[in-house]
């Protein structure tokens, strides 16, 4: 039987991970996760979106897939920019943050990483397809 | 006053701030000016009741971190409470509790800081 899916199509407008994060509430209901998993899955897809919206530098929209599987939630948020070579991006540390130059940003890799079970990055000169994996303790 | 702020009050001579909604770019800068005038008005101790804020971004947290910075030149404290368990997972991966508190409750955070 083919596995469920939601496709969200989201302009590049302020907020609009919002519209994302009120169809994962949903599909988490439906999956009857817990309400850490939820929030989990929720920040994570915040902070794809946000990554997308501004690092994609396209006025493209942003597509998300949810992939409703037995024992996880698999999502996908896919931007047709200008992809991102992701051994560039340094693990930020607040100690390296806190009273010095460096910029207090840069965090969304990091949090995407931490909250989720496992995360791939698919990245070209014609878009990025971040990939991010919650298995679901029943 | 932004509408993020649901509003703004002081104990024990600290100024407590409550939120209300998303705590994006614009929450953090909403906060971020009302702890910036107060610091140059000589207050140092911050508290922020988030119990109306369930959705967070790590922009707009970053922009707590730099309100962190400012208070360490004044020596200068700020806590939460009421924090979602995701906003206080949050907090936790990206610092913010090495520098700062979460509380559980008011009473707590007004008696600690």
């Amino acid at each position: 039987m083919k596995k469920p899916t939601v496709e969200l199509k989201l302009p590049i407008l302020p907020n609009m991970e919002l519209i994302a994060t009120q169809t994962a509430e949903v599909i988490a209901r439906h999956m009857n996760l817990t309400e850490d998993q939820s929030g989990e899955i929720s920040m994570a897809l915040i902070e794809a979106c946000i990554n997308a919206f501004e690092h994609s530098k396209t006025d493209s929209n942003v597509f998300i897939h949810f992939l409703i599987e037995e024992d996880s939630l698999v999502m996908k948020v896919i931007d047709q920019g200008i992809g991102f070579d992701k051994t560039k991006v340094e693990i930020p540390k607040i100690e390296n943050k806190i009273g010095k130059e460096e910029r207090k940003r840069g965090w969304g890799l990091q949090l995407i990483q931490e909250l989720m079970d496992s995360v791939e990055f698919e990245s070209n000169s014609d878009g990025t397809t971040v990939t991010m994996k919650k298995n679901i303790k029943h | 006053m932004s509408s993020f702020i649901k509003s703004t009050k002081e104990a024990n001579q600290i100024v407590i701030i409550e939120t209300d909604g998303y705590l994006n770019n614009e929450g953090g800068e909403a906060i971020s000016a009302i702890c910036y005038e107060k610091i140059k008005g000589g207050q140092h101790k911050f508290l922020i009741n988030m119990a109306g804020t369930k959705v967070v971004n790590s922009i707009g947290v970053s922009i707590l971190i730099e309100i962190i910075e400012k208070l360490q030149e004044v020596d200068g404290k700020i806590g939460y409470y009421n924090l979602a368990p995701i906003v206080a997972k949050t907090f936790n991966i990206m610092g913010l509790t090495k520098y700062s508190t979460v509380f559980a409750t008011e009473e707590e955070a007004v008696g600690a800081l």
